[in-house]
């Protein structure tokens, strides 16, 4: 693909690929906006920037990330994802077989989704001035107005859960692009979360939170949420899913697990009497099977996460202001 | 200066009316008492009491008694008392004054330096051994020169209703020795006795008391055959075992969960060591200071035979004299309960383990229901009583070898004294950083660091630092004008100084880690600058978000200059590589082009993805860190490859070349490039391939110290400044602080090192203190 001269020719052949892989009733008349019915409820909108490097890896590509994460952003409210739109930037010189692979994987991700990809533009970038392909998507939902699912309700003694295991798409991407070879192939978890979600609210309307721990990990999710709720949070180590292979990776990389992407997995905050029947229904969802119960919500005016370790000790997983630094000194 | 008024009016006998106070350490160590006698014997009337700011006096009587008076102040002072400053000040003749009374103490502003923990003195323990006294075998003895005092305080001025004692009432005994003022209790707030005081109990490992007639006898049976009790002490509680009972110790550690980091003993005396290590002159005196802390001694030749599973691996172990009461009872009871005092100068064989009870890294433990709690499973029995520990307090860490002593932790006994400053501003609350972490507070021209509060990486220990900072400027009476921090964005003091500042509307200073180490040192010896630094540490957030830890500075109050750094090297793991030396081995072999080499020569599973991690850079921060060349020279001598506990490494390392002796640097073993880039690369090739461990460690401690008085000798040509402070954690090295002094002495450079304050980062707080100072002065 080349950018230019040739730039009317390329957008055409592109707007053709994406137009054949995504085909639906709202794209066909190539208008420049879509038209569309919902049905009753709150509008929930989302958007999200995907950039990942490399493109393809074990579990995924960036076509289907970018429609999971978005999908799972709508789902987070409680709601229903139902339309998608995408915006491409494309760096010149990515072959076209690639980009095919893409949006092939994006239809894909969102016809199983039940989901339609309903709007979309295309822009081509000089050579260096992106990374291969960048995708911004943005979701449409309709939640049920009955729900109120939002990370300022946590509160204490609530339960937390989560629906699986930690870390895997993190270390699956870094083994990918750094070419780091693990006794057990990593594959990444990237996956769209609102069919578990909608039996979890069906069970349990209820809920308190749901947040999906994509980057910063499962760490940063929790501050996030003490902040927001004004509570604390005491995890045990022991509890928390991770894959073995993720937790061998995570100690010769001596990176924290707790700290590593998800794309596939959700946190759940809900009270205590609702949190053995919200752990069932997750474990009867192919996506929910590894779900645990991972700690309580506390009191707490410093909104610490603290964590009961292995050993019996405990300590703070605390909200880091970049990437994990050294500290011993 | 003489602070007695002018003596030209001197008219023979005649009489004057002096109004005296004394600041200083002068309350709650028997100096009333003995003003009261010196004012006695030599016939002055008069009065004194405490109060806010020490003690205040008025005294009348012929001039040249007088006179006598003063200088008996601080001449003859009793032996806990620190006389700082004595004011004069004339007053009106009083007609029909007569005798000296002892008076009611009054609050106010509170500016008195806070009363120390101090071991049982002589006096006590001839009393508690005497079958005929009184407080025979009672564990609560104490006096006005010896117990309990900075623990048990919840507020100045030192009087009984202001300490953990409150709730105990004074027998008839007690009270006429408490109100004596002859007395040698006389307003020894913590005076007690069997009838009136604190009592011991056991408990079983579930907290159910026990029925025995006799706590300290049971306790003492439960450790001969093998049992770890819970003991509650002065600042804390500790874990107590029979030290040449391997299989118990293990057990210990087990439970512990701690692989190898050493246990401290408790000795009844430094003759009954022998054969455990060598004693010198200096760590005599150090052993048996009133604050009793563990005192690194080096190990006799049959240490290890004797004591399996204490200090493995080291060349050093720590130990401490019995102090508290409970301890020396426990000691008469393995003698037999021999009566007098006589055994307490022979040599007693046994020793016990007296390792603080702070599970993981969390805080000491010190409440009895908290002990049991935290405790369950450490403990098979608990020795408690009922007299409250107020403020929780370490055992004091030092070494007291060679040039003078150095602490690596300040501890019960010696902390919060203050620190004289050269500099005086608003007060500043310096919060530290995150790793063996001490506050500092200061008031005037005053620093006063707190006890140890340990490492911020649990709630606890985050609990343990606001309760000491508010433990603190509550003594002190502060209220502080300014808070100083690391620049570490993620450290729990960080987010602490942020949050203090954004709430009071305070000055807020960041300090660069490496600025405050040497900063503390320039603090304590009152040089105000400038002067060159040399900081080596692990690790320390540099002014752009790198890592620095081999730094080469000279400062000059607020600012520094980086002169020269120690060359990068890279940590594949980040803090991972800290706790596994090999990948710091790894490390330098990838730098010497050796990466290949990195899966044959160790056998740790990483070792593959380790030689990736550095060919691509992957989570591999460069820091030019001096903690991690030493881990480096002990993985590739093969001494150690894996680290249970901070500095394990370097500790070896420092053993071994201990064992091996002096040695010349290797010729070309350092380089320092035109931009003042120290490397010891060379070394570290020729460590390589070194067949002899010890020999190697000696090759390394020498060369290193002959690259860093060379690398300082360029600095001193550069800059013409002739003062240096050595700093930051790898100086508790003690052949690396010795050889480097040494070698800058002969270059005719004065240096400095921490002696108030350890070099690590437990001294940080007073050189952020002492900087955020200059920075306000600096900027008004
Ligand atoms: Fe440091
Ligand atoms: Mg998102
Ligand atoms: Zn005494
Ligand atoms: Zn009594």
């Amino acid at each position: 693909m080349n950018h230019g001269s040739g730039g009317r020719a390329t957008t055409q052949l592109v707007e053709e690929l994406f137009l054949s892989a995504f085909d639906n009733e709202w794209l066909r008349p190539m208008d420049d906006q879509a038209r569309c019915d919902l049905p009753a409820g709150r509008l929930v909108v989302a958007t999200d920037a995907h950039v990942v490097s490399p493109l393809f890896f074990p579990g995924g590509d960036i076509g289907a990330l970018a429609v999971h994460g978005t999908i799972n952003d709508v789902a987070m409210a409680g709601a229903t994802p139902l339309y998608l739109t995408a915006g491409f930037i494309l760096e010149e010189g990515l072959p076209l077989a690639d980009l095919k692979r893409i949006a092939d994987s994006m239809a894909e991700a969102a016809r199983s989704a039940g989901v339609a990809i309903i709007a979309g533009d295309t822009k081509v970038v000089e050579r260096g001035k992106a990374d291969g392909v960048f995708i911004t998507t943005t979701g449409v939902g309709v939640v049920d107005p009955a729900l109120d699912i939002h990370a300022h309700r946590a509160r204490p003694r609530d339960c937390i859960l989560v629906s699986g295991s930690m870390g895997d798409h993190g270390v699956a991407i870094m083994s990918e692009r750094e070419h780091l070879s693990f006794d057990a192939r990593i594959l990444s978890d990237s996956a769209a979360l609102h069919g578990l979600v909608a039996d979890m609210v069906r069970a349990v309307p209820a809920i308190h939170c749901l947040r999906d721990p994509t980057r910063g990990g499962l760490a940063t999710a929790l501050n996030e949420i003490a902040e927001q709720s004004g509570v604390g949070m005491r995890i045990r180590e022991s509890a928390i899913p991770i894959r073995a292979e993720v937790r061998a990776a995570c100690e010769f990389l001596g990176l924290d697990p707790l700290y590593i992407a998800n794309e596939g997995k959700l946190i759940a905050i809900c009270s205590a009497d609702d949190a053995g029947a919200l752990l069932a229904v997750m474990r009867a969802h192919p996506l929910g099977a590894q779900a645990a119960i991972i700690g309580e919500v506390v009191a707490d005016t410093l909104h610490f996460v603290e964590m009961e370790t292995a050993f019996g000790g405990s300590r703070m997983v605390d909200w880091l202001a970049g990437d994990p630094l050294p500290r011993i000194c | 200066m003489d602070p007695r008024p002018r003596q030209d009016r001197y008219d023979g006998d005649n009489i004057r009316h002096w109004r005296v106070r004394v600041r200083g350490r002068v309350q709650g160590v028997g100096f009333r008492p003995f003003i009261y006698c010196r004012a006695t014997e030599l016939a002055l009337a008069g009065w004194i009491r405490n109060d806010a700011s020490g003690v205040v006096m008025e005294i009348q009587g012929p001039l040249p008694a007088l006179d006598r008076f003063v200088s008996a102040l601080s001449a003859d002072a009793p032996p806990l008392a620190r006389v700082e400053r004595v004011d004069i000040e004339e007053q009106e003749v009083a007609a029909g004054l007569h005798g000296f009374a002892i008076r009611q103490s009054v609050g106010g502003r509170i500016d008195t330096a806070i009363p120390m923990d101090a071991a049982t003195c002589g006096a006590c323990l001839s009393e508690i051994f005497d079958t005929g006294d009184r407080r025979y075998r009672y564990p609560f003895i104490n006096c006005s020169h010896c117990g309990p005092r900075y623990s048990i305080v919840t507020a100045l001025p030192y009087d009984r209703h202001n300490t953990a004692m409150a709730p105990f009432a004074l027998c008839e005994e007690c009270r006429t020795e408490y109100e004596g003022p002859t007395d040698r209790r006389f307003h020894a707030e913590p005076v007690a006795c069997a009838a009136c005081g604190p009592r011991l109990a056991l408990w079983d490992a579930n907290g159910q008391e026990q029925a025995v007639g006799d706590v300290i006898a049971a306790a003492w049976s439960l450790m001969r055959e093998g049992a770890i009790v819970a003991v509650k002490g002065i600042g804390g509680f500790h874990l107590m075992c029979d030290a040449r009972n391997a299989a118990t110790v293990a057990a210990l550690r087990r439970r512990k969960g701690r692989l190898d980091k050493p246990f401290a003993l408790l000795a009844l005396n430094a003759g009954s060591l022998r054969h455990v290590a060598h004693v010198g002159g200096g760590e005599r005196h150090a052993l048996e200071g009133a604050d009793r802390p563990i005192v690194l001694l080096r190990k006799a030749a049959d240490c290890d035979g004797q004591l399996a599973g204490i200090a493995d691996g080291l060349d050093r172990i720590g130990v401490m004299l019995a102090y508290t009461p409970i301890h020396y009872l426990l000691f008469h009871e393995a003698a037999g309960r021999p009566s007098g005092t006589q055994w307490l100068r022979g040599v007693e064989e046994t020793l016990f383990v007296c390792t603080s009870a702070n599970p993981g890294s969390e805080p000491l433990v010190t409440g009895n229901e908290e002990a049991l709690a935290r405790l369950s499973g450490l403990a098979d029995a608990f020795v408690v009583h009922d007299r409250a520990i107020v403020s929780r307090c370490d055992d004091g860490v030092v070494r007291a070898d060679g040039s003078g002593a150095v602490w690596m932790r300040r501890g019960r006994g010696q902390t919060p004294s203050s620190i004289r400053l050269r500099i005086s501003g608003p007060a500043v609350l310096a919060v530290g950083a995150m790793l063996k972490n001490t506050i500092c507070v200061t008031r005037g021209d005053e620093a006063f660091v707190s006890p140890h509060v340990g490492d911020l990486g649990n709630r606890r220990a985050y609990e343990a630092f606001e309760d000491t900072m508010a433990s603190l400027t509550g003594l002190l009476g502060v209220d502080p004008q300014c808070v100083t921090h690391d620049r570490h964005p993620d450290y729990p003091s960080t987010l602490y100084a942020e949050r203090l500042a954004a709430e009071r509307g305070i000055v807020r200073i960041a300090v660069q880690h490496h600025h405050a180490h040497i900063a503390a040192v320039l603090a304590e010896h009152g040089l105000p600058g400038p002067a060159l630094g040399v900081a080596l540490d692990g690790v320390g957030y540099g002014t752009g978000g790198e890592m620095w830890g081999g730094e080469l500075l000279s400062v000059q109050g607020a600012h520094f200059t980086r002169l020269g750094r120690m060359a990068p090297l890279p940590l594949p793991g980040g803090d991972r590589a800290a706790r596994e030396p090999w990948r710091m081995a790894a490390s330098v072999l990838h730098l010497l082009g050796r990466g290949a080499e990195i899966r044959h020569r160790f056998h740790d599973p990483a070792t593959s993805v380790v030689a990736r991690m550095l060919e691509r850079r992957i989570n591999a921060p460069l820091s030019t860190g001096a903690g991690r060349l030493f881990d480096a020279a002990a993985a590739l001598l093969g001494v150690c490859e894996y680290a249970s506990y901070e500095g394990q490494a370097a500790m070896m390392l420092e053993g071994l070349a201990a064992r091996f002796g002096p040695l010349k640097p290797l010729e070309a073993g350092y380089t320092i490039t035109g931009d003042g880039e120290l490397s010891l690369l060379p070394t570290l090739d020729f460590l390589r391939t070194c067949p002899d461990p010890a020999g190697g460690a000696a090759l390394f401690h020498a060369t290193l110290a002959a690259g860093l008085a060379a690398w300082v000798g360029r600095a001193v040509e550069q800059t013409g400044l002739r003062q240096v402070a050595l700093s930051g954690g790898c100086f508790a090295n003690g052949i690396l602080r010795q050889h480097v002094r040494l070698a800058l002495e002969a270059q005719g450079v004065s240096v400095y090192g921490a002696t108030q304050v350890p070099p690590n980062d437990g001294g940080l707080s007073l050189g952020q203190a002492w900087v955020a100072l200059h920075t306000m002065q600096e900027g008004a």
